[in-house]
């Protein structure tokens, strides 16, 4: 069952606008925090138990407290730059109920004394990017945002920077350097943003989905907030349903929810007399799992992990048997090699190289050698790079060659898809 | 010579006060030349907005080579960029790409000859529960499209 603690209302059309809002209570938890200690809210949010919701599921009270004294102004940015492949909730949340997150990251800049913060959107939302700057001129119109909010003598001022097409600036120090006008290529870490960041200041980088939660742990406080969810995962997760799916959407769970029940209750199962094959679990750079790995799974981070792949943004992609993996594995190839940003030379040599060989097998000019050249090029990708997009290439390239190994052997040799029917480039050329 | 509209030199002079430093204008410059240029930056595009603007060359071409959002060459009057990553390329976008190339005869990122259209590729566009997703120029997106519908819209646009 779905438990609807961020989108409980996001069926209503009048969630999108500020009175629509604060009639389902809307701004009330802002009236809370204002009234509680900063401190008081990095220990809760810390108490929670809350992780990113952006991919790497970094405690966020613990980020938070990375933040060093020493007087300098601070900045927040929400991540909306969502662009790792099958991920759209943070489109919704933005498109539904844009006060929320304002509400939330009103709160969180709160929390962290910091009076300026913007929300980087990726340029293609260009309809999520209107709501949003709607939603802020409401907010400040109605004193929740500028100086001195509702008297408390907090002062904040919240902007939207608009993204061009680029997936690298979904990375926060990516992102940081967009936003300062430059392109995005990421930095090497340490100095973490918290203690250099934007124009070189503490900044805290935090996922859209991330900061709103943060006004439902103020609202209800860290115990009722941990009551959902796993010990290790607490709290509820927005996971974005695609592919062989009856019923693809967006749709809220407790952490730890059964995947088997996420694809057949909410996702109304597999389309008619398909078998389940496998699932990417955590957007494409997720390691796939097997159809029968998938039916054992719990959507939290410590099950995930311990299967060897990951939560990641919460996108969850379903394969059934009419697909080919070789032809799915090139897609997902095509999309790290053309997004690395190349300052890296085993990420950009490493992601062509595997697009190249992954193109040649699909076109039925595969090489018997091919497939374990695929394993040890990825391989040898890893922890070797200024940022993860490597590893994001390399993951499903080891995953998919290793457990679907047969298909990958049968393509190289017989110059066409296991799956009849199923290879695009087969079929269309 | 490309030279913005008085509107458009209004709004990025607001741009070059809106951020702490002045370079961060350089991204919603590009969108609004762009939009008074057919949808394209030209050489002259970046050399008027260093004049207007006072920052470098460099600066405003390191911003404009590395993002997609900004044509380097020019494109048609409707660009239709079709998303074929992962969940559409499942929803069949592939087939739509090659059919609209087919139909329009044209290559993809071409100019077509009457200058009405391109067709371009694009990475997920976080629609995939309604894929397979078009997004024409930087507009709203268009889903669930078919071939069906893609011809409609076609006869729609000519
Ligand atoms: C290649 C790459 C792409 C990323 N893309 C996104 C993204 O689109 N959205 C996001 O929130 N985080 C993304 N991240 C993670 C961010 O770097 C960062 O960890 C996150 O925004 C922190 O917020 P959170 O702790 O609330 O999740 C990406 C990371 C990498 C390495
Ligand atoms: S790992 Fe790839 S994307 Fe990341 S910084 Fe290096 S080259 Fe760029
Ligand atoms: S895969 Fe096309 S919108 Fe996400």
């Amino acid at each position: 069952m779905e438990v609807k603690l961020l989108t409980e209302h996001y069926d209503k059309d009048e969630f999108q606008g500020i009175s629509g809002y604060k009639k389902l209570g809307g701004y009330e938890v802002l009236k809370k925090a204002l009234k509680m200690k900063p401190e008081e809210i990095v220990a809760e949010v810390k108490a929670a138990g809350l992780r990113g919701r952006g991919g790497a599921g970094f405690p966020t009270g613990m980020k938070w407290t990375f933040l060093p004294n020493n007087g300098q102004p601070r900045y927040l940015l929400c991540n909306a730059d969502e662009g790792e492949p099958c991920t759209f909730k943070d489109r919704m949340m933005m498109e539904r109920a844009p006060h929320q997150m304002i509400e939330g990251m009103i709160i969180s800049a709160y929390g962290i004394q910091s009076k300026k913060s913007y929300v980087y959107i990726r340029g293609e939302y260009t309809y999520a990017a209107r709501v949003l700057e709607n939603a802020i001129k409401e907010a400040y119109q109605a004193g929740y945002l500028g100086e001195n909010i509702l008297g408390s003598g907090f002062t904040h001022h919240l902007d939207v920077y608009r993204g061009a097409g680029a997936y690298i600036c979904g990375e926060e120090t990516g992102m940081i350097s967009s936003l300062e006008g430059k392109k995005g290529q990421p930095k090497l870490k340490p100095p973490f943003p918290a203690v250099s960041g934007y124009l070189e200041k503490p900044t805290i980088v935090n996922n859209v989905e991330t900061l709103a939660a943060v006004k439902y742990i103020i609202r209800d406080g860290a115990a009722a907030y941990k009551k959902h969810g796993t010990e290790k995962s607490p709290g509820t997760k927005l996971f974005s349903l695609s592919g062989d799916i009856r019923k693809p959407g967006n749709y809220e769970v407790p952490l730890g929810y059964p995947l088997k029940d996420l694809i057949n209750n909410e996702g109304g199962g597999l389309k008619q007399g398909r078998s389940l094959k496998a699932v990417i679990p955590g957007g494409t750079s997720a390691p796939v799992l097997t159809a029968e790995e998938a039916m054992k799974a719990t959507m939290d981070y410590e099950c995930l992990a311990q299967m060897g792949t990951m939560l990641g943004s919460g996108a969850i992609t379903v394969i059934d048997d009419s697909r080919c993996m070789v032809d799915l594995l090139g897609v997902i190839l095509h999309f790290y090699h053309h997004e690395s940003c190349g300052q890296c030379t085993p990420c950009r040599e490493g992601t062509g190289w595997i697009d190249k060989v992954l193109n040649s097998i699909i076109h039925g000019r595969g090489r018997q050698q091919d497939v374990d050249l695929l394993d040890q090029v990825a391989k040898n990708m890893m922890g070797r790079t200024i940022c993860a997009l490597a590893d994001a290439a390399a993951l499903p390239t080891i995953s998919f060659v290793n457990k679907f190994r047969d298909e990958f052997e049968y393509y190289i040799r017989e110059g066409r898809s296991k799956v009849k029917g199923s290879s695009y480039a087969e079929m269309h050329h | 010579m490309f030279k913005l509209s008085k509107d458009g030199l209004e709004k990025i002079k607001k741009e070059l006060t809106r951020y702490e430093t002045r370079r961060s204008a350089i991204l919603p410059a590009l969108y609004i030349a762009q939009s008074e240029n057919d949808g394209w930056i030209s050489p002259d595009v970046v050399m008027h907005l260093s004049e207007v603007m006072e920052i470098p060359i460099s600066h405003i071409s390191e911003v404009l080579t590395f993002y997609t959002m900004y044509n380097k060459k020019p494109v048609g009057k409707h660009h239709i960029q079709v998303c074929t990553n992962v969940a559409c390329c499942m929803a069949g976008s592939r087939e739509i790409v090659k059919h609209l190339c087919t139909t329009l005869n044209i290559h993809e990122d071409e100019l077509s000859a009457d200058k009405k259209f391109t067709v371009t590729r694009v990475e997920c566009l976080g629609s995939c529960n309604t894929g397979p997703v078009v997004q024409i120029n930087h507009d709203d997106y268009i889903e669930n499209m078919s071939i069906e519908k893609m011809d409609k819209l076609l006869k729609e646009l000519q």
